[in-house]
């Protein structure tokens, strides 16, 4: 058909604007409530905003008193990293050596996958943080089964040491979503992958390493990726569990931002500390994907 | 032979499910805790049978505090989770298939600022956005909870996506010579197969919005106003608590709706975390 070409034009013409139609509310939203407010926290974090009045330009003060004269932000910092660095991986191993267990239940397989995905489904809730604050406070059921078997008991939200492996423990328990993401990496690897290799001579253990960990490498990557995000983010269960205590041993990065901006209305400095965070964060990111490179495998380099 | 096998189908299901106890025993804690008088909340508390079975903690948690009942926060909490849910999926499902289906100038540059959206924390945003809504005289209402799902959540963008992809694209063509326009073939063709992936962002929705906290936290301050989430975590408040077992109670009444979503649709949320790797 030769007819097109005039039409054609304004064909495209048409499609552009019937494209923005369809994209407008992720462009106003784009721009009203993520560009924008990023731009101003940048603004605000070199001011001495406190929601009264007009923020006044005082440079790097917010930065500088950050880093030199609060130690309450590096204790945040430093809760927050051991909190990210442990419990991520914690939680990452386990819901991999769970979803290889459920792999290899034959029957059954969608009952235990349920239950072990429960805690997950529930786990952003209140209640999961407030049931924990009772779990684990003095006497609560971990320390009364502790007693029914003879254990010592201990003040696990009271003490600073434990306190914040309290936190640890609950992130951990709710591996069900990274879990099902493993399982369903595990049921794409090939059969034949597996029967070749035994051909060979590999047992289970070798197999893990040479075909199960290799192929999976793109899934634990997301995965990671995700999870440091989320573990650096986290705020509610330091707020309902322990409120950043004992001596501020469980005092979160945001819940600290979120005690800044909202107690003390210091919002100049709360917009400096996301700021700081978003640098960490978008290291953290860059550093996993340049470091893929050397252990993710596509499938596609493979074959 | 045989009796080999069986034997270790045995000790599978006995360590798995063991196991799969183990980890739901704190929610079964928590329900069993709901049943217990509040004197003996924590007397033996690891026990999970109640010595007499104590329902009235539901009524009396029902009573909420302030002469605010639980159903003022039950509603409150409905009404800003339904609203916000046809929102997100009805504005997601437009933008999905504008950047799935339609050619045009800059989409490239679009959908990379959207998957970095999705990236990008909520609690970076969150003191600006509250100056802004602050600014707006927002405060201590539901729009800055409510308004902003109207323009797309990433997530579920690109979740919509993945799906519409998997449509053939002569469908649309057939559709074209037989006269329909871009709209029409969005609503009559589009819509209607892409119900799956609707669902599964509705789903998600739900949860996200039902257990919001922050969101609540930050811009509610008239106890009226407060939904579920916020309302819980006030009637659990270490300082003042007594009334362990209505707390419990409160609890374990708050998670039920997230509870029955997921027993009736869990096939959705499953194939909605495998395939994009979101969470609940």
């Amino acid at each position: 058909m030769k007819v097109t070409p005039p039409n054609k034009k304004l064909n495209t013409g048409n499609k552009n604007v019937t494209g923005y139609a369809f994209i407008s509310p992720f462009l106003i939203g784009f721009f009203s409530l993520t560009i924008f407010p990023i731009l101003y926290s940048l603004y605000l974090s070199f001011t001495d905003f406190d929601m009264m009045g007009t923020p006044n330009w005082i440079g790097l003060e917010n930065y500088t008193r950050m880093f030199t004269s609060d130690p309450t932000f590096w204790k945040s910092m430093k809760v927050t990293f051991f909190y990210a660095g442990v419990a991520v991986p914690i939680r990452l191993v386990f819901a991999l050596l769970v979803a290889l267990a459920l792999n290899k239940v034959v029957e059954m397989v969608g009952l235990y996958r349920t239950l072990l995905y429960l805690p997950s489904v529930v786990g952003g809730s209140i209640a999961v943080s407030i049931m924990w604050r009772q779990l684990f406070g003095n006497d609560g059921a971990f320390n009364s089964i502790l007693a029914a078997i003879g254990l010592p008991t201990h003040s696990w939200l009271g003490d600073p040491g434990t306190a914040i492996w309290t936190l640890i423990v609950l992130y951990g328990w709710q591996f069900g979503s990274s879990m099902l993401i493993f399982l369903a990496g595990l049921r794409n690897i090939p059969k034949t992958f597996y029967e070749a290799s035994s051909v060979d001579g590999a047992g289970p253990i070798r197999q893990f390493f040479i075909i199960t960990i290799p192929l999976l490498t793109p899934v634990i990557l997301f995965n990671t990726i995700m999870q440091v995000i989320q573990g650096f983010m986290a705020f509610t269960p330091s707020f309902v569990v322990t409120n950043g205590g004992p001596v501020n041993s469980t005092l979160l990065y945001v819940l600290y931002m979120y005690q800044r901006a909202f107690e003390y209305f210091d919002m100049g400095y709360a917009s400096a500390m996301a700021w700081v965070m978003l640098v960490i964060i978008a290291i953290f990111t860059a550093l996993i994907f340049k470091s893929s490179e050397h252990w993710v495998h596509y499938e596609s380099d493979t074959k | 032979m045989k009796k080999k096998k069986i034997t270790k189908k045995t000790i599978q299901h006995v360590l798995m499910g063991s196991f799969a106890l183990i980890m739901i025993y704190p929610l079964i804690w928590m329900v069993s805790s709901s049943l217990k008088k509040s004197e003996n909340v924590f007397v033996n508390s690891h026990s999970l049978i109640p010595n007499e079975w104590h329902f009235a903690n539901y009524i009396e948690g029902w009573n909420g505090f302030a002469g605010i009942t639980f159903g003022t926060f039950f509603w409150n909490s409905t009404v800003i989770t339904v609203i916000a849910t046809v929102g997100s999926i009805a504005s997601s499902t437009l933008i999905a298939y504008g950047f799935a289906r339609i050619k045009f100038a800059g989409k490239k540059i679009w959908f990379v600022a959207m998957m970095l959206t999705m990236m990008l924390p909520f609690e970076m945003v969150m003191i600006p956005q509250y100056i802004m809504f602050n600014q707006f005289g927002w405060i201590d209402t539901y729009l800055p909870l409510i308004l902003p799902t109207f323009f797309g959540i990433p997530f579920f963008i690109f979740l919509i996506m993945q799906f519409i992809r998997t449509i053939p694209m002569e469908l649309d063509e057939a559709a074209k010579i037989d006269g329909c326009n871009t709209f029409d073939i969005f609503f009559r063709i589009i819509v209607p197969l892409i119900i799956p992936a609707m669902m599964t962002s509705a789903i998600f929705s739900f949860y996200w919005r039902w257990d919001d906290f922050m969101g609540p936290l930050i811009y509610l301050s008239t106890p009226e106003k407060y939904p579920v989430s916020l309302a819980l975590k006030l009637f659990s408040d270490p300082n003042s608590v007594t009334n362990w077992g209505a707390m419990f109670a409160m609890s374990t009444l708050s998670i039920l709706p997230i509870f029955v979503i997921f027993f009736v649709f869990q096939r959705y949320i499953v194939d909605g975390i495998s395939s994009t790797g979101m969470k609940a």
